[in-house]
């Protein structure tokens, strides 16, 4: 298994030398100006020009490329003009914030899809399996700010269930102290149940909508890949050899049937990460989609290209991480690798 | 690798959606919470100093609450009735004396005056604070210029208490240009704690931190999500506030900010669509006051520089062909001053913004088009900035739809925000539309920007006339001079000329909107247009 880490981690390299330059050349070609653009409202041309020269956008691309790199030499960034604070800083704060809603959302679209996809695939064509298929076109079909939006207004506008849509946290409580910068986990940890609570009620919400748009490749996936299974020899065998039909689904069937599933959840994951802007736009959630949507809007350039960076790192740890798990879950693919 | 490109082209195409709202009503209670006043707003600050690279109009507000300026002005009934700054009165704020002089003006700094970490406001701090303006270049040297002040060797200290301005020349904007945002006073020694060779201004530091004298001071700032204000109990500008906390959130969507107030979540908002507003101004739950921005006009603007729009007839049919009250009706919701239709025989007033004298009148605009020498009409594109989409789109499609009829065929080119300067600058888009406002409330200030010779970015038409750039600097020497007289016919002059030449066609004034709890009080109307903590109150 080391053999593999480290040979994924040598073809990860020449992977992010490349998202380095297309970052930094595609938001070069952005079209917009930022030097007109944070120059103000106000600005004249010599004013704008000024701005140019602090900025360091009067430089030839080549060296401005050259001052860029050597800054992530030394881990650092730049700096965000829409937010005015380091990129790195930034995407630290930010990135936990999307991660716990993400994976909020993930293990609550799990909870609900697999054993919804095993039950179609079990009872086949029964009012299960459409019901199945009725959710999961309904929930991908319905795009993520509008479900957020009709939450909002039928949990927190008309029925005042739901707390108001303002974020992490209700105005009135402090963040607990970050250890893990999930507010969830260090709440707890520091046994301070009413703030996790007040967290874990400003979560909801969210959490549901991205789980509402993620139930459709979970449950299908699982589906097809238990009809596959099911269909099998193995299982007829163990079916023939008087197995009770539990064992034979959850114990024979499904974890035969997870290697799909697992590379879809992977999938999954990461491109709600990146995809939850329109959900953290909805529920103002300070997270790193809806800050990279910001800074793409007023081609601040520093954010973007932190963004797509971190991005990239995260689908090669993830992609890492999937492989390794196909290993646990299936020995048949840690003897090809 | 192709699954994932694909989601990832489609979360993309998602991410690019706009995010709509729905249409809510309910029964809304307002929540006491007395001392803390809980403000929701699209965008936050990126900068907490004025002067710093790039600062954003949120970044406005916080200044203007947590620094003093020498003098401020007084407050009087606007015309909704409301609170409204008196362009004319100033009063001292940390100064507690002006004297005007022939050539300079001398402050007495109130001597109880303190800086948020207690040490004394000097005369120096206060040089250091408009050099520093003057210096650093960009927005606030630009704006301090508009006043006539230029050089640090303008700002002299007198003594310890003792402040003179030297006036550059003669200008009758030197002195309100004192009573901007921009001339705040710095906590010199502090700021300069932390300044290094690189950033001798202490920009970084400011940027982070307050260093005023203010009513307010940042308390914590966590930029894209929240500002937290709490009050200066020290203030010595004016009467002390009454609200001891500000939280002010940043809330993206446009639904959720109305469904917090309409809740009694959240106690103010001000940038939701015109059509929320006049719901919420029908339901009668949450006080709404419009207040026209002072010397601002949204407007069509034409390059006259070039083909077709250099003929004075196509510019008059264009004047002629525009819907006004389609506009006025279908896009603002009747949330905006108009700009058209002054009766034939009014006489021009001194005064601005005012009305011109076109009417929608397709059967004189075709006449127009045919004398002109374009019975068949053209083709050209009509271009606004997609930042502002939610006024400005409706507005193209019906000025398209018009113009159409007369045989003007346009395409409509969005362009982004980030873009639309960039764009304007060039000076080559023949037909658009946008805003201008000034901060200084004075006609010749707005004619200076956008109809002088000399071309400013904001004569976006590249208007040169030598009758108008006559008036507009017989105006400004007038006004210098105190000779009122010669000042009027110049105003009526430049005016008159602007409605003659028809460069750009006013559409109307557009109206600053705010929405807040009915036991909010104290709202008043700024040349900035942002909120003054410092007179709001709750109960």
């Amino acid at each position: 298994m080391l053999t593999l880490i480290s040979k994924r981690m040598m073809l990860v390299i020449p992977n992010l030398i490349g998202v380095v330059i297309i970052t930094f050349l595609l938001t070069r070609a952005l079209p917009g100006d930022p030097a007109a653009y944070f120059a103000g409202p106000a600005a004249d041309k010599q004013a704008i020009e000024q701005i140019r020269v602090k900025l360091g956008l009067d430089k030839p691309l080549i060296i401005q490329f050259g001052g860029y790199v050597a800054d992530l030499g030394h881990l650092d960034l730049g700096t965000s003009l829409t937010t005015g604070q380091p990129v790195l800083t930034e995407l630290k704060n930010r990135l936990p914030a999307s991660a716990e809603l993400t994976l909020f959302g993930l293990i609550l679209s799990v909870a609900i899809a697999v054993p919804l996809g095993i039950l179609a695939a079990v009872k086949q064509d029964s009012w299960i399996d459409h019901s199945c298929r009725v959710v999961a076109t309904a929930g991908v079909s319905l795009p993520v700010f509008f479900t957020g939006l009709l939450l909002v207004y039928v949990f927190y506008f008309l029925l005042g269930w739901s707390p108001a849509p303002l974020g992490r946290l209700d105005v009135f409580f402090s963040p607990p102290p970050q250890i893990t910068g999930f507010y969830l986990i260090d709440s707890l940890l520091n046994r301070d149940l009413a703030t996790f609570r007040a967290a874990l009620s400003q979560l909801l919400m969210p959490g549901l909508t991205l789980c509402i748009f993620s139930l459709a490749p979970i449950a299908r996936i699982t589906r097809a890949s238990m009809l596959a299974v099911l269909a099998s020899d193995f299982v007829r065998t163990a079916r023939a050899s008087g197995l009770d039909s539990r064992t034979v689904i959850l114990t024979y069937a499904f974890r035969n049937a997870m290697l799909p599933v697992v590379t879809t959840l992977g999938m999954v994951f990461s491109f709600l990460l990146g995809a939850n802007v329109l959900v953290e736009k909805v529920f103002a959630w300070p997270g790193i989609g809806s800050y990279a949507v910001e800074a793409l809007i007023s081609s601040d350039f520093a954010p973007v290209q932190g963004f797509v960076l971190t991005m990239a790192i995260l689908y090669v740890v993830l992609n890492l991480l999937i492989d390794v798990l196909y290993g646990v879950i299936d020995p048949r693919v840690r003897l090809e690798a | 690798m192709q699954r994932r490109d694909f989601l990832k082209s489609v979360s993309a195409l998602a991410a690019s959606t706009a995010v709509s709202s729905p249409a809510v009503f309910s029964s809304a209670k307002a929540q006491s919470r007395q001392e803390t006043l809980l403000i929701v707003s699209e965008s936050g600050p990126n900068n907490l100093d004025i002067h710093g690279v790039g600062t954003n109009v949120p970044g406005y507000e916080v200044s203007w609450n947590c620094y003093d300026r020498l003098i401020s002005h007084e407050m009087k009934t606007g015309p909704n009735g409301q609170p409204y700054y008196d362009k004319n009165k100033f009063k001292p704020e940390l100064a507690e004396d002006m004297n005007i002089g022939d050539m300079s003006v001398t402050f007495k700094l109130k001597k109880k005056a303190t800086f948020q970490d207690g040490t004394p406001v000097t005369a120096k701090d206060v040089k250091w604070s408009l050099d520093r303006a003057v210096s650093v270049g960009g927005f606030p040297t630009f704006q301090m210029g508009a006043g006539s002040l230029t050089k640090p060797e303008q700002f002299v200290v007198v003594d310890d208490n003792t402040f003179r301005v030297d006036f550059a020349r003669k200008d009758r904007l030197t002195v309100p240009d004192l009573a901007v945002i921009v001339p705040c006073i710095v906590n010199s020694e502090l700021v300069k704690k932390h300044a290094t060779e690189k950033d001798p201004w202490g920009m970084e530091f400011t940027k982070q931190n307050t260093a005023g004298s203010g009513a307010y001071k940042v308390a914590s700032w966590t930029a894209g999500t929240e500002v937290v204000l709490e009050r200066n109990d020290a203030w010595v500008g004016g009467p002390l506030p009454k609200t001891k906390k500000i939280i002010w959130r940043m809330v993206p969507s446009a639904g959720n900010r109305r469904a917090l107030l309409e809740r009694g979540d959240a106690d103010i908002s001000y940038d939701l669509p015109n059509k929320d507003f006049v719901e919420l101004k029908q339901d009668g739950k949450l006080a709404i006051v419009s207040t026209p921005y002072s010397n601002g006009i949204q407007y069509i603007g034409m390059n006259v520089k070039n083909s077709p729009f250099d003929n004075l007839k196509v510019r008059q049919a264009v004047a002629c062909a525009i819907p006004y009250q389609k506009i006025m009706d279908a896009v603002l919701f009747g949330l905006a001053k108009p700009m058209f239709g002054a009766a034939a025989e009014a006489p021009t007033q001194v005064a601005w913004p005012q009305p011109h004298r076109y009417n929608t009148d397709i059967a004189k605009a075709k006449a127009l088009m045919a004398e002109a020498g374009y019975p068949n009409g053209f083709d050209t594109t009509l271009s606004f900035d997609l930042g502002f989409a939610g006024v400005n789109e409706p507005l193209c499609v019906l000025t398209q739809e018009s113009l159409a009829q007369i045989g003007i065929r346009t395409t409509i080119n969005k362009v982004p925000g980030a873009n639309w300067r960039t764009e304007l600058n060039k000076k080559t888009l023949p037909l658009y539309t946008n805003v201008f406002s000034g901060w200084l409330d004075y006609p010749e200030y707005f004619y200076i920007w956008c109809y002088h010779g000399k071309n400013s970015i904001f004569n976006t038409m590249s208007y040169q006339s030598k009758t108008m750039d006559g008036f507009i600097d017989g105006a400004v020497a007038a006004a210098a001079s105190g000779d009122m007289a010669t000042y009027d016919t110049d105003v009526r002059g430049f005016v008159d000329t602007a409605y003659a030449d028809m460069p750009r066609v006013p559409l109307y004034q557009p109206y600053v909107n705010v929405a807040m709890q009915k036991n909010v009080s104290g709202y008043a109307y700024w040349f900035h247009r942002r909120l003054d903590y410092r007179t709001l109150m709750k109960g």
